[in-house]
């Protein structure tokens, strides 16, 4: 394979190197998984999109490809569904090598962005699509569009055209239509972007339950990080064509792995700084001249630069500041009911954004304040990026 | 201030008032300058004189029956109607196929094949209608019905590639990926989903193909086997002999086909994409 070395000269992160079987929870080992990806790279001419993919999902499981666009979730996506080729690896659905497979005999469920429903069919004709080509027969056919279209809280819009539905509801139809013929996996490309807010957080709540109720595994792909946060069993946090991070919500949230991913979810305050005393407990010295203690898994030379990651909600501002007192001048406030979001200068070119409760008053803009965190509230990334663990 | 503001109100009306009529006054006289000549022709088909010209001295369909009656031009009729058909339905599956290629896949050649293809819309009748005769004259074959049906079958490929390529354009891959991805072959795919989605542009093209082979005169001339005379052909010799009123009944026959059948090719896509379009898309409360 001729870009096998151009591949290999990326560092993967430590994180990625090791595949983490079974991305969704504790597999039996016994069970093979509904999807995996080993050492996969995909290329458009010399372009590689992908390179050195490897990913196990666990049946059953919701996992999410995050990333900005371009980074190759999508292709990874439609690599499974059989729409792009892969130049290396191999992909297995259910232990079956599937890389000669056609895409119509792979038996996945695709939903699109632009939900993609058959603009001259009907609901019924769209969503028995995939069940006429399985040759199920006629009354089985209707008697599961009549289930699927119930499942998705459309019961009883058979006859209609799809231009006679509402964004959400097409949607709705095209998730029917590709769980219906019960694939053994379902696909779903930023299904939500096209939406607008109120229906993208009903239609959220409504893809998870499906989900659990039919048990399908679901491989969803997107660029909202709370779309993610909030739907996901695992998130596979990808930046130009390789892992950042494979992990629950929580893990990925709280101990990112890279400086990539604690910026690209949460938009975490980055401090660059020296560590200067490194017994017992560890003190960094920031940039701008103060020194905050932080706790730090193993000990840490003195004189060796470090990031200090701390997410928003973990600043604390006023009088609620416990330990490593920053004082600063406050840049701007958002006022968003419960809390605000604060942007602070505190010196040394630095500004740090602080998601607080509003306790009393909202701080305006110009005024000097102290925010603080706790050691443990943070997380040290090296010179590289790479989280210190 | 109101009398200079009434002012300022009515200058703009009278102008627009003027512009209007003017607007008006050319529409109609571009109107009559379009449609002058086959009114002429019409009206005069069903004059009683014997020249064919004005002025009209009654009201008469004797020319029509001359028509009917005249096997040369009802031998012409047919044929023109035979060859068009057969021009239509194995250009629009020629341009059908064709533009799914330059749409969908990418292949070394593309850029020149899809200008090739349009090559013929723009070299000159005449010139094609020689080249088809040196080159079939070069390879020593006779000229044939089939010859006929195949230059007009290369005369209308452009333009029917042109139509379906730009409806092709339109059509979304996504669709035929969900096709696939539900269980669909290609072929099915492309029979249940593109093909449907590209009816107007099939019907369209069908109709304009039908109509450029039942109109064709200057190829035709160069192509016609011995003693084969399609409608424009058969004018045109009648011509030589004289304008008779016969012509301008024939003309008028020509006009009703090749105006009435994309006429109604439209109108029943009208009523298609209508009887789809009906009821707005509507929030259902739930």
């Amino acid at each position: 394979m001729p870009d096998r070395s151009e591949v290999s000269l990326s560092p993967r992160p430590a994180s990625a190197g090791a595949p983490s079987p079974a991305a969704g929870g504790s597999a039996s080992e016994a069970e093979k998984p509904a999807v995996e990806f080993r050492d996969i790279d995909i290329a458009y001419g010399k372009f590689v999109a992908v390179r050195d993919f490897s990913l196990s999902i666990r049946k059953g499981s919701f996992v999410t490809l995050l990333g900005p666009s371009g980074c190759g979730k999508t292709t990874i996506l439609r690599s499974i569904a059989g729409l792009v080729d892969i130049s290396g690896g191999q992909i297995m659905i259910d232990g079956r090598r599937v890389d000669d497979v056609p895409i119509y005999k792979r038996n996945i469920g695709l939903v699109f962005q632009s939900y993609a429903l058959f603009p001259h069919k009907t609901v019924f004709d769209n969503v028995a699509f995939g069940l006429k080509y399985r040759n199920v027969p006629k009354p089985e056919i209707a008697r599961r569009v009549g289930q699927a279209l119930d499942m998705v809280r459309l019961p009883g819009s058979e006859k209609k055209l799809p231009s006679q539905l509402s964004g959400g509801q097409q949607q709705r139809i095209a998730l029917a239509r590709a769980i219906v013929f019960e694939p053994q996996v379902l696909l779903l490309d930023e299904p939500l972007s096209a939406l607008d807010a109120n229906m993208r957080e009903e239609m959220r709540v409504e893809i998870k339950k499906i989900q659990k109720a039919t048990g399908i595994t679901a491989i969803f792909v997107t660029h909202d990080q709370e779309e993610a946060l909030s739907m996901s069993d695992r998130i596979v946090v990808m930046n130009a064509g390789s892992v950042e991070q494979i992990g629950t919500p929580e893990e990925v949230y709280e101990t990112p792995a890279t400086a990539f991913v604690a910026d690209f979810l949460g938009k975490a305050n980055m401090l660059a700084g020296t560590v200067s005393k490194s017994d017992g407990t560890t003190a960094v010295t920031l940039a701008a001249g103060q020194t905050v203690n932080v706790t730090s898994p193993r000990p840490l030379a003195s004189g060796s630069k470090v990031t200090v990651v701390v997410r928003p909600q973990k600043l604390s501002i006023g009088a609620m500041a416990g330990a490593n007192r920053l004082s600063g001048r406050v840049v701007s406030t958002s006022y968003l009911g419960g809390s605000a979001i604060y942007e602070i200068d505190i010196g040394g070119k630095t500004n740090v954004r602080a998601n607080a409760p509003i306790n009393g008053h909202v701080v305006r803009e110009g005024e000097t304040i102290e925010v603080g965190f706790d050691p443990g509230g943070c997380v040290l990334l090296d010179e590289s990026g790479q989280r210190i663990s | 201030m109101t009398g200079i503001g009434r002012m300022k109100a009515s200058r703009p009306n009278k102008e627009g008032k003027w512009a209007w009529r003017l607007t008006g006054f050319v529409t109609l006289c571009v109107y009559i300058f379009m449609f002058a000549p086959i009114a002429a022709t019409v009206i005069l088909s069903f004059n009683a004189s014997m020249f064919g010209g004005f002025p009209m001295t009654g009201f008469s369909l004797q020319w029509y029956g001359k028509l009917m009656a005249n096997e040369a031009v009802l031998a012409a009729f047919r044929t023109s109607l035979w060859i068009a058909l057969v021009t239509a339905v194995a250009t629009t599956a020629i341009g059908v196929v064709t533009s799914f290629a330059l749409v969908r896949f990418d292949f070394p050649g593309k850029q020149m094949l899809s200008t090739l293809v349009i090559l013929p819309a723009l070299v000159p009748e005449t010139i094609l209608g020689v080249g088809l005769l040196v080159l079939i004259k070069a390879v020593d074959q006779p000229r044939t019905l089939l010859l006929l049906v195949l230059g007009h079958i290369l005369l209308a490929v452009p333009y029917v590639v042109l139509i379906t390529q730009a409806r092709m354009v339109g059509i979304r891959r996504v669709y035929e990926e969900a096709a696939l991805s539900l269980g669909a072959s290609r072929f099915s795919s492309f029979r249940e989903i593109t093909l449907p989605l590209l009816i107007p542009a099939v019907v369209a093209g069908a109709l304009l193909a039908f109509t450029i082979s039942f109109d064709n005169t200057s190829a035709s001339l160069f192509w016609r086997p011995a003693g084969v005379e399609t409608m424009p052909t058969q004018i045109l010799s009648m011509l030589k002999i004289s304008i008779s009123p016969e012509i301008n009944a024939l003309g008028t026959v020509m006009i009703l086909v090749t105006v009435g059948i994309p006429l109604i090719g439209g109108l029943i896509m009208q009523s298609l994409t209508r009887l789809k379009r009906r009821g707005e898309p509507k929030e259902e409360a739930r």
